[in-house]
């Protein structure tokens, strides 16, 4: 439809070339001309402009009533229904009160205010003149000081200065114990129990049928003080496959019974519980970054941002037929770090 | 009596006029509203992003302060035993246990969490929008680059505001946030497993960081970020603010409304409109309910995990990083004499250099510019992005780089959504982190070249009316209708850079550096579309210049009629 024929840019110069220099500008026509607004002529406009910020204003003081209400007539009563329609009614409440005066004001400026546009001139941030005599004040303060004579003065107060300094850092010391090994070792030993996450009833190897998983915490977990440290490395599941379906690497032929594995739960790569587990395909999916690991091949990362495979923990069955660990770990577990080894 | 008390022996008539003189005669108040009372402040709808920010920060005060009178930051285990019927008799965190009985035993509480989380959402995408609106048109340039400098200060303690807020109330979503960010800082070489350790007080999760992240998130980032905005603001004052080009309009002046009475009406009632909207927001939309989520514990985890739109980006890197690139795990366990140490690339490197990378151009940007323009002049009047195409083409890239993050914190919901692979989702993702900000320049480049050509078309030929007219000998034509000369100054008034090419210096030798500015500066200003000049303005009036189209003389008087 447009009109093409001027704009091409080969013909037209429309694409400048380097170094082609703006020879010329337009002449500034200033500011353009105020135009007046219908309540600036009209005083009917004008008057209608005033009732309906007056009207706004009252449903400012409406929302206020709306609000006193919810919040005076509407009792909690412990269903979610009656939160949601306080939570309405309070919001809704102070919406149209704050909505109405802002609405208001702002129209307010817009019809019945002055609209014209004022020019103002900047001014200069810093003139020569007080640059100058900064500079001389500047000066003179730091002849006065002595500070570039007396080098013996300014030496000094730096390496003091310096060092006053170490001691907002060290005395923050005691923030925390110092790592030393605990993040190399688990609540897990040999003959700990396998119970469920959380009620922590034992899991006896019959109950673990082919295709199932448990989330599982070591026996005694439920009665520690502090339990969440415990439990954010000893989480585990468990899960049975057919045995043929699993090759194990020489040294770890026993660390299974009957297909029945157990691996931690905490993701290698930042820690978030490894907690989807797809029966079909027997991969362990982390929701937090999908990293995905194989539980046929001893949960090796296929897919995702971790590295390391998830650690097995190696088990057994006690006299009882109830499945218990036969040692820790034999590397830490969760996320990397420096001093892992 | 000397003669001094004499003239001081104003008598205010009205009572407001003895209390004004009271307070006048003691602060000086009358040269500050001689200062202030009649400031002028430009007004554009672009300029409003900033006011957002500062107002839904008020809001976040007003909220939050409410909220600390209830809430209670400690990591305590207490046996729930509020309103909340399904999780009655749970363990859990006192912080957790209050902030359910804000949500459902004090009334008003849930509407002031809701508040105080949809406002800190919209505070951050504030500050964001508001960066992008100053860096698009140019206003971070002389004299204001330090304010840019302050401003993205800003960005970061609102991020860690939003961080330190999220995961106070001890629910398992954010908890394990916290877990995620333990795994990051343990990931840092020597130091990390310290950090951890003195973060959390010992093992994670301990007991002690939900009071830590309280203090830091009432008292000491609101402090900065109030010192901040201050400094912000009062830099806005000494500036003046930037203005748009137009008629009228240059660098030696601003225009705009008085602060008495339009512009002060308009950004104080702006202050309700913010309220009014959040307050609507939390009406209707549920944020965060933690309720659902259940008391913080690290063995289960809810599928669809995602934490406050903000934080999304890094997480993304994070989900982005493949573990093993090409067989070669990027996990190295490097053996030293006194040890193996581990080092966790597939970590360090996503938490670390995306984000480094965006807010090292972004603090450095301005000088970055000045370097490759050489322009130190001062910069009053804005650019339009089209009309700085190279640095909207920049400014693009790096949106690109954040939004393929950011979509990569969501790569499971897209996954389900579209029911698509999610392993392909995050291969394509992680193409177009590499290859996404390379188009975005081009593409974006291309449209403001193309909208400037549209400009000078404009400003030559006038606008297209729609009105096709066919000429005595058979031919149609459109006819444009000439735009004024105020609209054609604001579409001609701009400044375009050109290619610098390398100086030598004194001793006629040509620095690296300086060839490399060179480079860049060839890169970005080669395709330049220069502004029209009155020249070719004539030239495009006068009769007969488009003599190879046949009935040019007949379209010219048509159109300039």
């Amino acid at each position: 439809m447009a009109d093409r024929s001027h704009g091409s840019p080969e013909h037209s110069g429309t694409v400048a070339k380097p170094g082609q220099g703006e020879v010329q500008k337009f002449q500034d026509p200033g500011l353009p001309p105020h135009r007046p607004r219908l309540a600036d002529v009209d005083p009917r406009a004008e008057k209608r402009a005033e009732r309906q910020v007056g009207m706004l204003f009252t449903v400012s003081i409406l929302g206020t009533l709306i609000f006193f209400f919810g919040y005076f007539f509407i009792p909690l009563d412990e269903t979610i229904a009656t939160l949601r329609l306080q939570n309405l009614l309070l919001g809704l409440g102070t919406a149209f009160a704050m909505l109405g005066i802002g609405v208001g004001i702002v129209h307010w400026a817009k019809t019945l205010m002055p609209d014209h546009e004022v020019s103002e001139d900047r001014h200069v941030l810093r003139s020569e003149a007080d640059r100058v005599d900064a500079e001389k004040i500047v000066g003179d303060i730091l002849e006065e000081t002595g500070i570039k004579r007396r080098p013996l003065i300014r030496n000094t107060l730096l390496g003091a200065g310096v060092l006053a300094v170490l001691p907002a850092i060290a005395i923050f010391r005691d923030l925390g114990p110092l790592p030393g090994d605990v993040l190399k070792h688990t609540m897990w030993d040999e003959g700990v129990r396998l119970t469920r996450d959380p009620s922590g009833t034992p899991i006896r190897a019959s109950d673990v049928t082919i295709g199932s998983a448990f989330h599982v915490i070591p026996d005694g977990l439920n009665d520690l003080e502090h339990k969440l440290e415990e439990k954010a490395k000893a989480v585990v599941l468990l899960m049975r496959l057919n045995p043929e379906s699993l090759a194990p690497s020489p040294g770890r032929e026993d660390w299974g019974y009957e297909g029945i594995v157990a691996y931690s739960k905490i993701c290698t790569h930042v820690g978030c519980p490894v907690a989807l587990y797809e029966q079909q395909t027997h991969h362990l999916l982390c929701p937090c970054h999908q990293s995905t690991f194989d539980l046929t091949q001893e949960c090796k990362v296929i897919f995702g941002p971790a590295v390391r495979p998830l650690p097995q923990l190696p088990i057994s069955v006690d006299d009882e037929g109830y499945l218990v660990a036969t040692s820790d770990f034999q590397e830490p577990v969760g996320p990397s770090f420096w001093e892992r080894g | 009596m000397s003669s001094s008390t004499v003239v001081n022996e104003y008598q205010p008539k009205t009572s407001v006029g003895r209390i004004t003189n009271f307070v006048d005669s003691r602060v000086g108040g009358s040269a500050m509203v001689k200062e202030f009372g009649r400031k002028i402040f430009p007004d554009h709808w672009t300029f409003m992003f900033g006011e957002v920010a500062l107002y839904t920060f008020v809001i976040l005060l007003l909220s939050g302060t409410f909220l600390t009178f209830f809430f209670d930051p400690s990591m305590t285990e207490v046996a729930y035993d509020g309103s909340y019927v399904p999780l009655r008799g749970i363990e859990m965190s006192a912080a957790y246990a209050s902030s359910l009985d804000i949500s459902f035993d004090i009334r008003g509480g849930l509407f002031m969490r809701q508040v105080h989380h949809w406002s800190a959402l919209l505070f951050v995408a504030a500050v964001s929008v508001h960066m992008l609106r100053v860096f698009f048109t140019g206003a971070f340039r002389k004299p204001r680059e330090l304010n840019w400098v302050v401003g993205s200060v800003l960005l970061i303690l609102a991020m860690a505001a939003g961080f330190t807020g999220y995961s106070l109330p001890d629910d398992l979503l954010s908890g394990n946030g916290l877990r995620i960010i333990d795994g990051v800082i343990k990931s840092i070489p020597v130091i990390g497993t310290y950090i951890s350790f003195f973060l959390f007080g010992g093992e994670f999760p301990g007991t002690v960081i939900i009071p830590r992240l309280y203090v830091l998130h009432i008292l000491l980032i609101p402090a900065l970020i109030l010192l901040l905005i201050a400094i912000h603001l009062f830099m806005v004052v000494a500036h003046k603010h930037t203005q748009f080009p137009g008629p009228g309009r240059t660098n030696d002046n601003v225009v705009g409304y008085p602060v008495g009475p339009v512009y002060a009406a308009k950004a104080g009632g702006f202050f309700f409109i913010v309220f009014g909207v959040v307050a609507a927001i939390s009406a209707a939309f549920t944020i965060n309910p933690i309720w659902n989520y259940g008391p913080y514990d690290p063995s289960p985890v809810s599928a669809g995990t995602q934490p406050d739109w903000y934080i999304g980006w890094v997480d993304g890197a994070l989900r982005l990083m493949p573990g093993i690139i090409a067989g070669i795990p990027l996990e190295w366990e490097i053996p030293f004499p006194w040890g193996v140490n581990t080092l966790s690339l597939n970590v360090l490197l996503p938490a670390l250099v995306p984000a480094g990378l965006v807010f090292t151009l972004m603090f450095a940007w301005p000088w970055i510019e000045s370097w490759i323009t050489k322009d130190k002049r001062e910069h009053h009047l804005l650019d339009r992005p089209r009309n700085a195409p190279a640095r909207t083409a920049v400014g693009v890239a790096g949106v690109v780089f954040y939004c393929v993050m950011w979509a990569a914190a969501s790569s499971d919901l897209i996954a389900t959504h579209f029911m698509v692979s999610l392993n392909d989702v995050t291969y394509w993702l992680r193409v177009l982190f590499v290859i996404g900000p390379f188009i975005g320049f081009i593409v974006a480049r291309r449209i403001a070249l193309a909208l400037q050509r549209k400009d000078r078309e404009i400003a030559l030929h006038g606008r297209e009316t729609g009105r096709i007219v066919r000429l005595p000998h058979g031919e149609f034509i459109e006819v444009h209708e000439q735009v004024d000369a105020y609209k054609r100054y604001t579409l001609v008034n701009f400044e375009s850079h050109e290619v610098l090419p390398a100086e030598a210096d004194v001793n006629g030798h040509v620095p690296k550096n300086e060839k490399r500015r060179a480079w860049i500066s060839k890169f970005f200003f080669e395709d330049r579309v220069a502004p029209v000049t009155p020249a070719e303005l004539e030239a495009a009036h006068s009769h007969g210049h488009h003599g190879e189209v046949a009935g040019e003389h007949d379209k010219a008087s048509i159109s300039s009629h």
